[in-house]
């Protein structure tokens, strides 16, 4: 069943910008008739002003894909090329009403044509794919592309990188890189952060950063498992928090606790005492 | 508006008969059968008379028919019960295109450390016999092939294949629950183990199926507990629905032959307009041996969700093949084995009529469905130029 919002639907049954313009200053294509969706971009841009004077598309996918076209178009149109660029895949996810998670990849090809057409426009190696090494054979997805869906959507999980780019949608013979790159990915976010000199924080900052290292460092892993963690409280520097999913009634949970307690510690402060509910 | 309803072979709507036979057991009649007093005596009773209705359909005896939950369970419950009853036996046949109680099982075993044959199909969804008679060795505990296909409506050659399986003394397995109740179906004369029927793809409602066991199977139980359905399937009885998967199995046999045939018109009335008024069409799968109410069109350059989706507009319900609507991102397994190119499997549509389609349902259909695929081409970056081709 489709659950789509009512702006999808509609964007969908009576689409927008639909079609290219005469004569294009920029062409950008991303997608391929394989993988299910494609979606050709072409602007009108203003070359005094660098401004978008005019956007279309064409595009081959499901409701969504060209829904999200529509929402593009519409987000680009009257913008400088910079303007433009500052747009990401969940600007054009909102200005649906948003998308379902599976769904998310077609406001990425949004966003992705949008790149194309303006490298395109500028000269830079017009149509190419993503730079990076390609991770997911069946639907041609680079890690750089990867990494940039994870830091932009703060994604945790293989499933989630699915609904964003497919890769690892097909034969699931990439899945393990995935992992890798995720585990990578978030451990270069973290020692960026923890890398930061450490200072006192107030009650509102430090409940912002045990929550944020739950979220980083420590959920991933429980859910790997199957597991789950929530933050219950804090109470100066006790946390207390909650197991949730497999973690429940798990032998193991005093170690993971003792474990959370310990990232805690090294990344927020030394008195952190973790309970658990 | 009216649904037209073209995806009988995801369920069919409950025949009133069906509902008719089915009330009394939702309401007065509660008893359970395996109880010794009358009142869940004759519910007892009433599961032994559906027991010979379904047995009927298909020309087994009552007691070569055990009732279970869904075709899915009865898929399992005979490729679970071959493999145990062939102790030392690690090699199992089956195709690619089966249904997924059928595939995953056999995928879930093959990580278990059993050797799985997976035959391919030509471009018309058909078998090449002699692979299969080459496949199988001492080592094959079960071949388990379906009747016809749930996409394509593709009618594999079962006897000619339970011959082969048959000489070679290996247990066989046919899913018959797309067959059932669309084409007549004889155990007598087809030399299966099992076979497999599902009561809401004829008309039933849905959580009842049937298993055959033919006389003199060895048998393993896959729901293990009470002594329902002589011990070979435990759990109390889905009463209503099986009474009522009793009356569609009568409705069936007795209409079979003109409906077959009223439905193969309305069928072939649809392809035929669909091909001389859609762009780039094609029809997936051998035409010849198909069942009557199955029609697998791909229209080129358009994807299938968005096609479903404006169908659906107009209240027309049917399926597709694509990646989109496939709950993964891969396009059907069936037709990417029949080696159809992807620019079509995205853009496939699968109609599947019953015996209460009619002919004013199929022109609406014919009526509609040439501008959803003109502008979904024309939105779409291949459409409009062939030269993308």
């Amino acid at each position: 069943m489709w659950e789509y919002t009512d702006k999808v639907k509609d964007l969908f049954l009576h689409p927008k910008n639909a079609g290219e313009v005469e004569n294009p200053d920029a062409v950008g294509e991303v997608g391929s008739i394989v993988c299910g969706d494609a979606l050709k971009l072409t602007l009108k841009i203003d070359k005094e002003t660098n401004r978008i004077t005019d956007a279309k598309f064409k595009t081959f996918g499901c409701a969504s894909a060209i829904a999200s076209s529509t929402a593009m178009t519409e987000l680009i149109k009257g913008k400088t090329l910079d303007e433009a660029l500052n747009i990401t895949n969940q600007d054009i996810a909102d200005f649906l009403g948003g998308l379902p998670r599976e769904k998310m990849h077609c406001s990425v090809m949004g966003y992705e044509a949008l790149e194309a057409a303006v490298a395109n426009y500028r000269g830079e190696k017009p149509c190419e794919v993503d730079e990076g090494e390609i991770v997911c054979l069946c639907f041609g997805v680079t890690d750089q592309k990867i990494r940039r869906v994870i830091r932009e959507n703060n994604l945790h999980t293989v499933e989630d990188i699915t609904n964003y780019t497919k890769a690892g949608g097909g034969c699931g013979g990439c899945i393990s890189d995935i992992e890798d790159i995720l585990k990578e990915v978030w451990s270069e976010k973290v020692t960026e952060e923890a890398v930061k000199p450490k200072r006192k924080l107030t009650n509102i900052q430090k409940i912002a950063l045990i929550q944020e290292t739950i979220e980083r460092e420590i959920r991933p892993l429980l859910q790997a498992d199957n597991g789950d963690i929530e933050l219950i409280d804090v109470d100066g520097n006790r946390v207390i928090i909650s197991l949730r999913g497999t973690c429940t009634g798990c032998l193991m949970a005093d170690v993971t606790v003792k474990n959370i307690e310990k990232k805690l510690k090294e990344l927020v402060n030394e008195e952190i005492i973790v309970e658990v509910e | 508006m009216n649904v037209v309803y073209l995806d009988n072979n995801a369920t069919t709507r409950v025949a009133d008969e069906v509902r008719e036979a089915m009330l009394p057991y939702l309401d007065e009649l509660y008893g359970n059968p395996s109880s010794m007093h009358t009142f869940g005596g004759q519910v007892h009773r009433k599961i032994e008379v559906a027991r010979e209705q379904v047995a009927t359909l298909i020309n087994a005896e009552p007691e070569e028919i055990i009732f279970t939950s869904c075709g899915s369970e009865s898929d399992n419950t005979a490729l679970m019960s071959s493999i145990l009853s062939s102790p030392g036996k690690r090699h199992i046949i089956t195709t690619r295109v089966e249904h997924p109680a059928v595939l995953n099982f056999c995928k879930t075993m093959a990580r278990q450390g059993y050797r799985v044959t997976f035959l391919p199909v030509d471009k018309g969804g058909r078998l090449d016999l002699a692979e299969l008679r080459a496949a199988i060795t001492d080592d094959t505990a079960v071949v388990s092939i379906m009747y016809a296909n749930n996409e394509s409506g593709v009618i594999f050659p079962v006897q000619d294949i339970a011959d082969i399986v048959k000489s070679k003394d290996v247990t066989f397995h046919t899913d018959a629950v797309q067959a059932a109740g669309k084409i007549p179906l004889d155990v007598k004369k087809l030399s299966c183990d099992m076979m497999s029927i599902s009561g809401h793809k004829m008309h039933a409602a849905k959580g009842v199926a049937a298993l055959f066991i033919r006389r003199g199977t060895r048998f393993s139980p896959y729901i293990i507990g009470g002594h329902q359905e002589n011990g070979r399937r435990a759990g109390t009885e889905n009463v209503a629905s099986i009474a009522g998967f009793g009356m569609a199995a009568d409705l069936a046999k007795k209409h079979l032959q003109d409906e077959g045939e009223m439905v193969k018109t309305l069928r072939d009335r649809l392809e035929q307009g669909l091909l001389n008024t859609c762009p780039d069409p094609r029809v997936n799968g051998d035409r010849e041996n198909r069942l009557p109410n199955t029609t697998n069109i791909s229209f080129e350059y358009v994807e299938g969700e968005a096609i479903l989706l404006r169908l659906n507009e107009f209240n027309i319900c049917a399926s597709s093949g694509s990646a989109c609507t496939s709950g993964s991102l891969e396009p059907s397994h069936v037709l990417r084995s029949m080696g159809v190119p992807f620019t079509a499997i995205h853009g496939s549509v699968r109609f599947s009529l019953s015996r209460y389609t009619t002919e004013e349902e199929i022109d609406f259909v014919i009526e509609k469905m040439p501008p959803v695929i003109k502008e979904l081409r024309e939105l779409s970056p291949y459409g409009a130029n062939p030269a993308c081709h």
